[in-house]
């Protein structure tokens, strides 16, 4: 065993790749869960966009188009999740289930021609200067675009839901289906809105996993985060930053336990490999006491009778 | 009358399986306080949703100063000053003062100004708010406040307020009708819904009579008897319940210093309750709605639990057990709530007649369930309570208010209680079930059951129960004979004005 | 225009009908999804639901109806009664492989030694094991609060690593020449879970799946706890009110769906899979969710999605071998049936309706 072969720069840098998945899927969970929605298909979504992404920036040679097609394969999934729950009026949880077993077997579908192919490069930002300075420059100055985006949305859904009137109305409908109803609100279209906005950053987060943490496809390859991610929002109390500090914290876990198994840790590797789950759980045990930030009408179905 | 503000022309609005409008029509003028009147069901909420613009007619039209006006939505009726104040669902618990009257404007200034003028606003028609308190923690007045603020911030031509005075004392009754009398003289039309008519005869200057869908007349409530407007509303006479001989027999339930914590966050604790029920005796408890009443209830049916002690059933400590141990004993309850607390909205009424029979009436035995045994349970109640239903097989959703009420109290009062709980025994409810109901629990009490009903309708409270006590913030107030009872007394019992203040304009 | 209205009651029919007519548009939008994938539809859709029962070789499919048909019958009554009331384990997979795990390790334990109680003691095994992993999030459930959807997921990933641990480590075939998995218990009598009649795909969990279907049956129609589940699905509250201990209720869902679960993981190690590897489970958890869905969480009709959905699996297997068709297809068809029965679900509590001209 050799701990010293642990860079602790290099530590901080991964886990913030690797939080990054995780943030941006948790991201879109939280504005569809403060609309009112509890889309359990957010694994489907992540492992559908990790596939759109990774095929079309195989195709194109740009992982723009990639990252930009990944959104639009997980927003559109999630309209399967729209159909049911919000049309057909069925039961949120088993939608969201079926969306996620439709969208693995779908991913593998698309994916088959793709497994073991390499992605294009995503170029990391390189800011003379302050991307060569010691200890801030890997962590803070020298990261590819994505990782930046996944902080700037969660500052945005920060913004949106605290200072405007679209964050109001979204919190409102999320609170309060019938009243948001009754004042005139559109209940269904703000949250078909929000849930391909959850599609949409789901895919993100698949994509980042397939074009830039990984980088390459295999089926199946999202491996719980999408579940992670549905764990985070709770573990957040719905609140974006404590989203994006919980993310680091899973992150931490992920890349630490990769470090203690590459530094060959005299613990069987399973038993490291296991352990972002098992945390999971300790995390949920330990903050599911508080309950009461939950959005009023979430999971509930809503039907405007008369 | 002055010049006309609205007016309704043969509005008509089907439902699959009723006319809730059939040819509606009527006028309100400016400045007028104009009461609808009707029964529950008679058709008053689809026509003020309708003038709203939360539903189409299917034929009829309205003007608003002689110009056509058919809103499409909410927002364009109150663009052209409509304002309404709902009755139930439409205030957001976890948003604060602010943002809730934030979200009944069209375009509402940024949150700090918003925030004055809701002090403003509020202070001069004496209705005092904080707009940065969170609503979930205000009182039923209080939020009733939050609405009509909503309302006045938008300067409404014509204020629609549904059953306002519901979750009000008497004292702060007479506040907001003051009010509500200031609004009209500064030119705000109102249209008033209720079925408490000595308000309308108090408030109204003119109303308009619904039932089952259609205008059945109209009248000037000064003018008018309560009885007159009743019969009006109710198509027949009405039977007045007659209260059989009390007498009353040793205590039934005994409760001595009854606290237990709400277990829903906007719940109200119970706080050092004490009261006795004696054999034969019907007890009121009234009091604004959210003061205790559901905890209350749920202390008693055993929903939660509370130390042995502090409740006892013919001597015997009951607190500590749950509600079938408790049923074996013979305290029965009804809750409020018909669809998912005192029944299954989806089960039939064989399936919701084993909900709280199994025990009483021996519907299962080894655990397997009778189901022969409990459809002939169902039939009986059906049979008795004059359940309107094609049968018991029917889903317990399928049934109005009043038949489904029927059957929620016919199930306890067939089970032969000892002590029957119940809460709201009419709400929602028609005039005849209503009626019924009342009979029903009368008879109970004159067969020696003792019945404790905690209502928020002081009249019925007032007609069928020997003692009167109030709840308010979880506290119980001291239990008075009814009959030496003034209503300046109620409402100081239900705590009094609040807070409120009368309008300073 | 089109209205949603609500029934006054649920619609039998169409509770019946939906499955039947999911099916048939998973049919119809699965041959579209072939035809786009370069097969002849109407070929493929034949040899899946036909080849199997009634080709060639049905004399060999028919029987493995059963043998594929069991574990997610099994599973699937498990989930049900949990899902009727309204408590979700969606980890069974996790609980098949602890099950699995548990039994076949007190077999291997008694390797070589030969003797009646064995298989037996396995069988308890199983469903320990499985009993157990479901209790997890039971008890943390009713003592914390904590989404029994979540903790039974991340279960089921624990599970997965701990079984790569078992296979590559403690339960390692010392005779194995450092190959990774168990012995084989096909060839240890005393553990294998063999045909009760040979040739007829008829073994010990296929058994116990048929007496899960009346086990369940009777609870649900005939006895009280069976009565609660139920109610607590439709209307908590009224189940609180009706004496419902609702933590109570949550151990027995979760714990009875995990001990089926784990049975079905024991049968199927001891049986058809025949030792531990790192891969022995394909994946029965999740897919019978689907199967207490297309059984509308009804006995019976689990007993006929059940069969259905290894219908599925058979006749994809045979098409993936003669017409080519990728693997994943077959997931994407069993996706797509959860998917069209939840939207013709609607049919049953509401009605549609063509609106008349909007009044001006």
């Amino acid at each position: 065993m050799d701990l010293s072969s642990i860079n602790p720069v290099l530590l901080v840098a991964s886990l913030m790749v690797a939080a990054t998945p995780i943030l941006l899927a948790a991201i879109g969970e939280l504005v569809v869960e403060k609309a009112g929605v509890l889309n359990l298909g957010v694994e489907g979504m992540m492992i559908t966009g990790a596939i759109c992404g990774f095929a079309l920036a195989v195709e194109t040679g740009s992982p723009l188009v990639g990252f930009v097609s990944a959104a639009i394969g997980g927003a559109l999934l999630s309209l399967l999740f729209v159909i049911l729950t919000q049309y057909a009026l069925a039961n949120q949880v088993a939608s969201g289930l079926a969306l996620t077993l439709f969208g693995l077997g779908f991913s593998a579908l698309l994916g088959q021609d793709y497994v073991g192919l390499k992605p294009p490069a995503t170029p990391r930002l390189d800011i003379p200067v302050l991307s060569d300075l010691p200890v801030v420059g890997p962590i803070l100055f020298s990261h590819d675009p994505v990782l930046y985006l996944g902080i700037a949305l969660t500052a945005a859904v920060w913004a949106v839901l605290k200072f405007t009137r679209v964050g109001l109305v979204l919190r409102a409908v999320g609170e309060n289906h019938d009243a948001a109803h009754a004042l005139g609100y559109k209940v269904v279209r703000i949250r078909v809105l929000a849930i391909m906005f959850g599609g949409a950053c789901a895919g993100l987060g698949g994509a980042y996993i397939s074009l830039i943490r990984v980088p390459q496809w295999t089926e199946g390859m999202t491996a719980g985060v999408g579940w992670i991610a549905l764990a985070l929002v709770v573990f957040a109390s719905w609140k974006p930053w404590r989203a994006l500090l919980g993310a680091y914290l899973f992150g931490g876990v992920t890349v630490m336990q990769l470090n203690l198994q590459a530094a060959g840790v005299a613990i069987p590797v399973e038993y490291l490999a296991m352990s972002p789950y098992l945390i999971t759980i300790v995390v949920l045990v330990i903050l599911s006491a508080d309950k009461s930030s939950a959005p009023a009408s979430l999971g509930r179905i809503f039907h405007a009778s008369n | 009358m002055t010049q006309t503000l609205l007016s309704i022309n043969g509005l008509t609005k089907a439902y699959p399986g009723v006319v809730a409008n059939d040819d509606v029509s009527f006028d309100i003028g400016v400045g007028e306080v104009h009461a609808l009147l009707g029964e529950n069901g008679a058709g008053k909420s689809t026509l003020v949703k309708m003038i709203y613009g939360l539903v189409k007619p299917d034929a009829g039209t309205m003007t608003l100063r002689s110009q056509p006006f058919a809103p499409p939505e909410p927002r364009s009726a109150r663009a052209d000053g409509i304002a309404m104040v709902f009755q139930h669902f439409s205030l957001f618990e976890a948003l604060n003062v602010a943002e809730n009257v934030a979200l009944g404007m069209e375009n509402p200034p940024p949150m700090r100004d918003l925030a004055r003028r809701i002090r403003e606003v509020s202070e001069t028609y004496g209705l005092p708010l904080d707009p940065y308190r969170v609503v979930g923690d205000l009182s039923a007045g209080e939020r009733q406040r939050v609405e009509i603020i909503r309302c006045l911030l938008q300067d409404p031509k014509l204020l629609i307020m549904d059953e306002p005075t519901s979750v009000l004392t008497p004292q702060e009754v007479e506040i907001l009708f003051e009010t509500l009398r200031k609004l009209s003289a500064e030119g705000t039309a109102i249209l008033y819904i209720s079925h408490k008519l000595e308000e309308i005869r108090a408030l109204c200057d003119a109303a308009t009579i619904l039932r089952l869908g259609k205008v059945v007349g109209s009248c000037i409530p000064r003018d008018t008897t309560a009885r007159d407007m009743a019969e009006m509303m109710v198509g027949s006479s009405l039977k007045t319940p007659e209260p059989s001989n009390r007498t009353l027999g040793d205590v039934a339930l005994d409760i001595t210093g009854l606290s237990v914590a709400s277990p829903s966050e906007f719940g109200t604790s119970l706080k050092n309750i004490h009261l006795t029920l004696q054999q034969g005796e019907v007890l009121g408890i009234g009091g604004v709605a959210g003061n205790g009443q559901d905890e209350l209830l749920a202390a008693l049916s055993g929903e939660i639990r509370s130390a042995p002690d502090a409740i006892k059933l013919n001597g015997a400590p009951i607190g500590h057990l749950g509600p079938n141990p408790r049923r074996a004993l013979g305290l029965l309850a009804a809750p409020e709530e018909r669809l998912g607390h005192a029944a299954a909205p989806d089960m039939s009424l064989t399936e919701n007649a084993l909900l709280t029979g199994s025990v009483r009436k021996g519907l299962a035995s080894n655990g397997f369930l009778k189901w022969g045994a409990t459809q002939e349970f169902a039939e009986a109640i059906i049979k008795a309570f004059d359940v309107r239903t094609p049968g018991p097989a029917n889903a317990a959703r399928s049934l109005s208010g009043g038949n489904l009420q029927k059957f929620v109290i016919g199930r306890e009062v067939l089970q032969d209680p000892k002590v029957l709980v119940v809460n709201q025994p009419t709400w929602g409810v028609d005039a005849a079930a209503a009626a019924a109901i009342r009979q029903a629990i009368l008879d109970l009490a004159g067969g020696g059951a003792a019945v404790l009903v905690i209502s928020q309708d002081l009249d019925e409270l007032m007609e069928i129960s020997g003692r009167f006590a109030a709840l308010n913030e979880g506290r119980l107030s001291d239990i008075r004979p009814t009959d030496t009872l003034t209503v300046e007394e109620i409402g100081l019992m239900m705590g009094g004005a609040h807070g409120m203040e009368v309008a300073h304009v | 225009m089109i209205r949603v209205e609500k029934r006054p009651q649920p619609s039998q029919f169409w509770s019946a009908a939906t499955p039947v007519v999911a099916v048939l548009a998973t049919m119809v939008a699965g041959g579209l999804l072939f035809a786009v994938l370069g097969k002849d539809p109407l070929l493929a859709i034949k040899t899946i639901f036909w080849d199997p029962l009634f080709g060639e070789f049905s004399f060999y499919y028919r029987p493995q109806l059963l043998i594929k048909g069991a574990p997610l019958i099994l599973i699937a009554i498990g989930l049900s009664l949990g899902f009727r009331a309204g408590i979700w384990n969606i980890g069974a997979e996790g609980q098949y492989i602890i099950g699995a795990l548990v039994g076949a390790g007190i077999g291997l334990a008694f390797y070589p030694l030969e003797a009646w109680y064995i298989f037996p003691l396995m069988v308890l095994g199983g469903a320990f094991g499985g009993w157990a992993w479901g209790m997890i999030p039971a008890v943390l459930k009713v003592r914390f609060g904590t989404n029994e959807i979540l903790v039974s997921l991340m279960l089921v990933y624990v599970a997965e690593q701990f079984l790569a641990s078992m296979a590559l480590g403690l339960m390692r075939n010392p005779d194995g020449m450092g190959f990774p998995g168990s012995r084989n218990l096909q060839q240890y009598g005393s553990a294998y879970n063999a045909e009760l009649i040979a040739g007829s795909g008829m073994h010990w969990g296929v058994l116990s799946a048929f007496l899960a279907v009346i086990f369940a049956y009777i609870l649900l129609n005939r006895h009280m706890l069976g009565y609660h589940i139920r109610l607590t699905g439709e209307a908590p509250r009224a189940a609180r009110f009706a004496g419902v201990n609702p933590a109570r209720l949550i151990l027995f869902c979760l714990g009875t769906s995990g001990a089926l679960a784990g049975l079905a993981g024991l049968f199927e190690v001891a049986g058809p899979a025949g030792q531990v590897t790192i891969d022995f489970n394909v994946g029965y958890g999740f897919t019978a969710i689907i199967v207490a869905f297309l059984g509308r969480l009804h006995p019976i009709g689990i007993l006929l999605a059940g069969f259905l959905m290894a219908l599925t699996y058979i006749g994809g297997e045979i098409a993936q071998s003669q017409l080519g068709l990728p693997a994943a297809a077959i997931q994407v068809f069993q996706g797509m049936l959860l998917f069209f029965l939840l939207a013709f679900d609607l049919l049953t509590n509401f009605r549609i309706r063509l609106a008349r001209g909007e009044v001006a």
